[in-house]
C-alpha cells in the first residue's frame, strides 16, 4: 500500500471518529454523574440515575406516542395522496399535465417551514391547531413523494398494465394490483425518509402545538432541556439519548436496506 | 378503412375526455392539500405583508409597501441577512466537499468501511434539536469538550456560543456535521453508476488515481453536485432548529438567521406583517432558485 493511500485511510478513519464523537460523548455522559462527565473522569462508575431523573421530568411516554401517531398519520396521508397523484402523472395522459407537474414540483422550493406564519392561520381557521393532524397536514401532499412514485410507476412494464385491463380491472384496480406492488422498494425508501424527517421535525410542530397531548418528542426535548429548567448536562444527555434511540435503532437495523432502497429509488 | 376512422374519432375524443377526468380526479386530493398548505399561504403572505399590524385600537389597514420599508430600516434585518449569507457561503461548499471526500472514501477499499459509512451517516438520522444538545457539550465554556482539549494544549477557555465573533461559526459547524453525511448518500449512489471499465481504461493508460478522480469521476458527478447544491441552498434557509438550543440567535443577533427571525417576529413579537414581508422575500429567492433549477439547469438529469 502506498504512503498516500495509507494517509488517506487514516484521514477517513479520523473523520469517522470525529463525526461520531458528539454522539459517543453524549451516550457516555448520559451514564455518568454530571461532575464526572464534566471532568472527563473516564474511570468513574456508571449510573442509570440520569435516565431516571430525565424520565420523571417530562411526560415522555405521551410525547413518544404523539410522535408515533404523527409519523404514522403523515405516512398514510402521503402514501394515499402521492400514489394517486404519482399515478396520474405517470400513466394518465391529459392536457395540462406538464404544467401541473411543474406546479407540484414548486413545492420542493416553497417549504412548509418558510410558510409558518400563514400556515398557522390556515390551521387555525380549519380548527387544526394543537392537533396531530394539524402538524402533519402541510406535509401530506409531498412533491418529493409524488415525484418518486411517478418515477417508479413509469418503469412498470406496459404489458402488465394491459394484461390487468384486459382482465377487466378498473383504473384504480390496475393501480392497486399492478403498480403499487411493483413500486414496493420505492415505498420502503420513501417511508424511511418520511419517518426520519417527521420524527425529527421541530419548527412547525413547535408553532402549531401548545399542549402535552400533541407535542412530539423533539418539542418535548427542547422544553425539557431549556436553560430555565436548570437540568444538568448529564440529564439532558440521557433525555437526548432516549429521544434518539428508537429511530437510531431502526436505522441500524435497516441501514443496508435504507441505502439500497435509496439507490434504487433512482436518486442519482 | 375511412369509415373505421370516422367511427374512431368520436370514440377517441370520448376516451380522451374520460382520461382527463380520471387524471384530475386522481390529482384532486393532492392538489387540494397543496393549495391549502402551499399555494394559498404563499399568496396570502403577500396579502398580509401589505397590511398594518392590527391592534385593539387600530384595526389593521392597507399600508402598501410600508412593512417592507420598516423592514429595510430595521438594522437587525440586515444583520440577519448578512448572517444567512455567511451561513450559506460557509456551510454549502464545506458540506459538499466533505460529502464528496466521504463518498470517495466510503466507496473505496478502506479498513472498517461499514463503521466509517455508519459514522458519516449517523448525524443525518438525528433530530437537529438532539444535535443541538450533543454539541452543547462541545461548546460550553470551561468544561465543554473543545475547551478541555484546548486546555490540554494550553489554550485559553473560549465561550464559543457566547461571543459574537464565534457564535455563527459554531452554528455552521453543526450544520456541516449534520448535512455532509446526507449528501454523501447521493454521491455514493452516483459513484456506483460509473462503469468499472472507465477505471480499467484509466489504469491501462497509466493514469494515477488522482488523475482518474479529477478527470473522470468529478465530471461524471457534476449533475449530482448540482442536485446537492440546490438542496444545500434550500437547507441554508431551512436548517435553523439548533439555534433554539444553542444560541437563540444571540449574542446580539450575531447568529440569528432569517427563518429564526421570521419565527421570532411572528410568534414572539406578534408582528405578523413584518414576518410576512420577510417570508415574501425568502419566497422570492426560493422561487428564483426554482426557476434556475427548472429552466436553466439540465432538467433531464433529475426531473424526467
Amino acid at each position: 500500500m502506498s504512503l498516500g493511500r495509507r494517509i488517506e485511510n487514516g484521514l477517513a478513519l479520523v473523520l469517522a471518529v470525529l463525526w461520531i464523537s458528539p454522539l459517543v460523548f453524549a451516550v457516555w455522559a448520559a451514564f455518568h454523574t454530571s461532575t464526572d462527565a464534566v471532568n472527563f473522569n473516564l474511570a468513574a462508575p456508571w449510573t442509570l440515575e440520569n435516565f431516571r431523573t430525565a424520565w420523571d421530568g417530562a411526560p415522555w411516554l405521551r410525547y413518544f406516542l404523539n410522535s408515533f401517531l404523527l409519523v404514522t398519520s403523515v405516512l398514510i396521508g402521503q402514501f394515499i395522496l402521492c400514489t394517486l397523484a404519482g399515478f396520474a402523472f405517470a400513466q394518465v395522459d391529459f392536457r395540462g399535465k406538464d404544467t401541473l407537474f411543474i406546479l407540484v414540483l414548486l413545492q420542493l422550493f416553497i417549504l412548509p417551514e418558510v410558510l409558518i406564519v400563514e400556515n398557522y392561520r390556515v390551521a387555525a381557521s380549519l380548527g387544526l391547531l394543537d392537533s396531530i393532524i394539524g402538524i402533519g397536514a402541510p406535509y401530506m401532499a409531498s412533491a418529493f413523494g409524488i415525484f418518486l412514485l411517478r418515477q417508479a410507476f413509469k418503469s412498470v412494464p406496459k404489458e402488465l398494465d394491459e394484461m390487468a385491463r384486459v382482465e377487466g380491472c378498473s383504473l384504480l384496480g390496475v393501480l392497486w394490483r399492478v403498480y403499487v406492488p411493483a413500486a414496493r422498494p420505492t415505498y420502503l425508501a420513501y417511508a424511511l425518509v418520511s419517518v426520519a424527517t417527521h420524527w425529527n421535525n421541530f419548527l412547525w410542530p413547535l408553532v402549531v402545538t401548545n399542549s402535552e397531548t400533541t407535542r412530539p418528542v423533539t418539542v418535548g426535548l427542547s422544553i425539557f432541556g431549556a436553560p430555565e429548567n436548570g437540568v444538568n448536562i448529564s440529564v439532558i444527555s440521557a433525555a437526548t439519548v432516549m429521544v434518539i434511540l428508537p429511530l437510531f435503532a431502526a436505522f441500524l437495523i435497516f441501514q443496508r436496506r435504507f441505502v439500497q432502497a435509496f439507490l434504487r429509488a433512482g436518486l442519482k | 378503412m375511412a369509415q373505421a376512422t370516422e367511427h374512431a374519432a368520436p370514440h377517441m375524443a370520448l376516451m380522451q375526455r374520460r382520461r382527463a377526468i380520471h387524471g384530475w380526479l386522481l390529482l384532486a386530493p393532492a392538489l387540494v392539500m397543496l393549495s391549502t398548505f402551499a399555494f394559498f399561504p404563499s399568496l396570502a403572505t403577500v396579502w398580509t405583508s401589505a397590511f398594518s399590524r392590527g391592534t385593539r385600537r387600530n384595526p389593521s389597514e392597507f399600508v402598501g409597501l410600508e412593512n417592507y420599508e420598516r423592514l429595510f430600516d430595521d438594522p437587525t434585518f440586515w444583520t440577519v441577512v448578512q448572517n444567512n449569507l455567511l451561513y450559506a457561503a460557509v456551510t454549502i461548499p464545506a458540506s459538499i466537499v466533505i460529502a464528496l471526500a466521504m463518498a470517495l472514501w466510503a466507496n473505496s477499499k478502506i479498513p472498517a468501511r461499514s463503521f466509517v459509512r455508519t459514522a458519516y451517516f449517523t448525524p443525518t438520522v438525528l433530530p437537529m434539536i438532539a444535535a443541538g444538545n450533543l454539541w452543547l457539550f462541545f461548546y460550553t465554556p470551561g468544561f465543554g469538550v473543545l475547551n478541555q482539549i484546548g486546555a490540554f494544549f494550553g489554550a485559553p477557555s473560549v465561550n464559543w456560543l457566547g461571543q459574537p465573533e464565534t457564535a455563527l461559526w459554531a452554528i455552521c459547524a453543526v450544520t456541516i456535521w449534520k448535512e455532509a453525511g446526507f449528501f454523501m448518500i447521493f454521491y455514493l449512489a452516483a459513484l456506483q453508476t460509473i462503469p468499472p471499465d472507465l477505471k480499467e481504461a484509466a489504469d491501462i493508460e497509466g493514469a494515477s488515481r488522482w488523475t482518474y478522480t479529477r478527470r473522470i469521476v468529478l465530471p461524471l458527478l457534476m449533475p449530482t453536485t448540482l442536485f446537492i447544491l440546490i438542496n444545500a441552498l434550500i437547507n441554508s434557509v431551512k436548517l435553523i432548529d439548533h439555534l433554539f438550543i444553542l444560541t437563540k440567535g444571540g449574542p446580539f443577533d450575531s447568529s440569528k438567521l432569517i427563518l429564526y427571525y421570521i419565527w421570532e417576529n411572528a410568534f414572539a413579537f406578534f408582528d405578523a406583517p413584518a414576518a410576512a414581508a420577510m417570508t415574501v422575500l425568502v419566497l422570492a429567492v426560493l422561487g428564483a432558485l426554482a426557476a434556475v433549477q427548472f429552466f436553466v439547469l439540465d432538467r433531464r438529469t433529475h426531473y424526467q
